[in-house]
């Protein structure tokens, strides 16, 4: 009979984090669209637009420019990153490898370390004339003189990608591990009397089955990827250079927002990223979806 | 799960490792080195690195933090990253675990839809509401305070997810009810029988909240405008702008030394957050 009673304290157990929630979280997401429907400038009263900051948004060659720009850093990144992830799960899983241990935690450092030192790290050594990156690559014989990186906007891109690339793939392997170590045993041994080799395994058993972790995996990495802001931030000036190719989204966000003062065509921004990212997972989804069929 | 050794034929065996050792080499290399870098330059004048590379330590590495001290106060970084830190990873601990419990151990009504309400929104980007949140701050003068930075620890679902799928794995109802033979009062319950027993969820989300913490770089920028109110991600971006630029081993030796600690505290940790990744993520 207690039992029963007992079960409505649950509600006092998650109301004080409800209350704070809903103020600090829910209320500014609420509000942000409201002030999306206006024009504000932070000093002034705020004037009501509509939508008009929406319409402002969708023909904005500097907003679409930012899309594309995410999605290429977000794109050159992922593949290299899944494809060493899943190689290395796969030769962890299936051989005895000395300190595996070691390596996985290895692997996993860079994602642990404040982006911001390491966008700043890389901002050094990817310098012109006096950066290791352009002195070793001149000394191995693989420049004849120093590429000035950062002044390239392709090249920007790819050394964000890079860094993206050297901080995620260590996790995607734990990830992919724990989910091929999730696959019973018995399925290879079934395969191995049927005289698969391994490629096949790997191909027909392991694939399949890892189906539901790839697509957390990447639907995961494209919400992270679509707001990535620290690294591109920091790397260069602050504002998307060279040739706006490092302003991502919320680096367009913040800089109208917060150095514009535009706050209304900032929250309309922060809402059109959001749709953004909820249509390319909803994409990612049922792309990897529908591939299974086949 | 390891070692598994599944047909693999003799005669290609030796090759395969010899192969599969030099990827994995190739790959640590790829990994430490940019921080390798980082650490033998920090030690290193500036005439030195202008001169040209080197993988040996040099000798500068008193001077590099003295010319680092006279630009940037980083000890004031440390201080102030410890200060929203450590109670906004305290706040997370207490609220996250109070709630997860609520939800893992009574049946209540609409549980169900509260939950999948909580979950949901861990999907929703974190600037969604940055704009709206920072208005709210400053109608109540939060703004340039530690405050609004802490808060959010308060209210991390994803905390709460994973203390929950903990709880309902490691506490059985049995020990509830028994408590509640003796009379014991369900605050009681929690703090003194369910607490213990999930704690080492709790110390290992703790570890992720303050790495989340300490490196958040978007929150503090916008919220904070006092350079001495400033933790080190945003102290360390300024660095760049600085006349400091032309003086290459203070600004290693500044970037090794705010990544020091982290390098330092992964050694210790690193086993509890890689149990705790897969933990959280994989199981449904």
């Amino acid at each position: 009979m207690r039992l029963r009673n007992a079960n409505n304290y649950g509600y006092l157990f998650i109301l004080p984090f409800f209350i704070l929630f809903f103020i600090f979280n829910l209320y500014p997401i609420f509000y942000t669209f409201t002030l999306s429907l206006h024009e504000y400038d932070g000093m002034s009263d705020k004037v009501y637009i509509g939508f008009e900051n929406y319409s402002r948004l969708l023909s904005d060659d500097y907003f679409w420019k930012s899309i594309f720009s995410t999605w290429r850093i977000w794109f050159v990144n992922i593949i290299p990153q899944i494809g060493v992830a899943l190689w290395l799960a796969a030769i962890f899983t299936f051989n005895r490898i000395k300190g595996q241990a070691f390596f996985r935690a290895f692997f996993y450092l860079p994602n642990l370390v404040t982006m911001a030192s390491i966008a700043l790290l890389f901002n050094v050594l990817l310098d012109w004339q006096n950066g290791f990156i352009n002195q070793f690559l001149v000394i191995l014989g693989i420049l004849d003189e120093p590429i000035n990186w950062l002044r390239i906007p392709s090249a920007s891109q790819n050394w964000v990608a890079f860094i993206q690339f050297w901080m995620w793939y260590g996790q995607t392997t734990i990830l992919l591990l724990a989910g091929m170590s999730a696959i019973p045993t018995s399925y290879y041994e079934a395969a191995i009397a049927d005289g698969a080799n391994k490629t096949k395994i790997f191909f027909y058993i392991t694939m399949p089955l890892l189906r539901p972790t790839l697509i957390y995996i990447t639907v995961v990495s494209l919400i992270g990827g679509m707001q990535i802001f620290d690294i591109p931030m920091v790397l260069t000036d602050g504002a998307g250079a060279p040739e706006a190719s490092l302003q991502t989204m919320v680096i367009y966000l913040y800089g109208q927002a917060f150095r514009f003062n535009q706050y209304g065509y900032g929250s309309a921004i922060a809402y059109g990223i959001f749709v953004l990212i909820a249509l390319f997972s909803f994409i990612i989804y049922f792309f990897i979806h529908k591939k299974e069929e086949v | 799960m390891q070692g598994m050794n599944i047909a693999t034929t003799r005669g290609s065996k030796r090759f395969t490792y010899v192969y599969i050792y030099l990827i994995l080499g190739i790959l640590t290399l790829l990994c430490a080195f940019p921080l390798y870098i980082m650490f033998i330059n920090a030690t290193r004048s500036n005439i030195e690195i202008l001169n040209g590379i080197s993988f040996l330590p040099s000798t500068h590495a008193v001077q590099n933090y003295h010319t680092m001290q006279s630009k940037v106060p980083i000890w004031h970084g440390f201080i102030n990253s410890t200060l929203i830190t450590v109670p906004f990873t305290l706040l997370a601990a207490f609220f996250s675990s109070l709630t997860a419990y609520g939800f893992a151990m009574y049946d209540f009504k609409y549980k169900k839809y509260i939950f999948g309400f909580v979950l949901g929104t861990m999907m929703i980007p974190m600037q969604l509401g940055l704009i709206g949140y920072f208005e709210f701050c400053n109608y109540f003068g939060l703004l340039d305070t530690f405050f609004p930075l802490i808060i959010t620890g308060a209210i991390n679902t994803g905390s709460v997810f994973f203390i929950k799928q903990y709880t309902e794995q490691s506490l059985p109802v049995s020990l509830m009810e028994a408590a509640r033979m003796d009379e014991a009062s369900e605050l009681d319950i929690y703090w003194r029988i369910a607490l213990p027993i999930i704690s080492p969820s709790i110390a290992t989300m703790s570890i992720f909240n303050f790495v989340f913490c300490w490196n958040n770089y978007m929150g503090p920028l916008v919220l904070l405008f006092s350079e001495d109110k400033y933790p080190l991600p945003v102290l360390i971006s300024l660095v760049r702008g600085t006349a400091y630029r032309t003086d290459f081993g203070a600004m290693y030796f500044t970037i090794a030394l705010s990544i020091l600690p982290i390098i330092v505290a992964y050694a210790f940790l690193s086993k509890y957050l890689i149990s705790g990744l897969t933990l959280g993520a994989v199981k449904e």
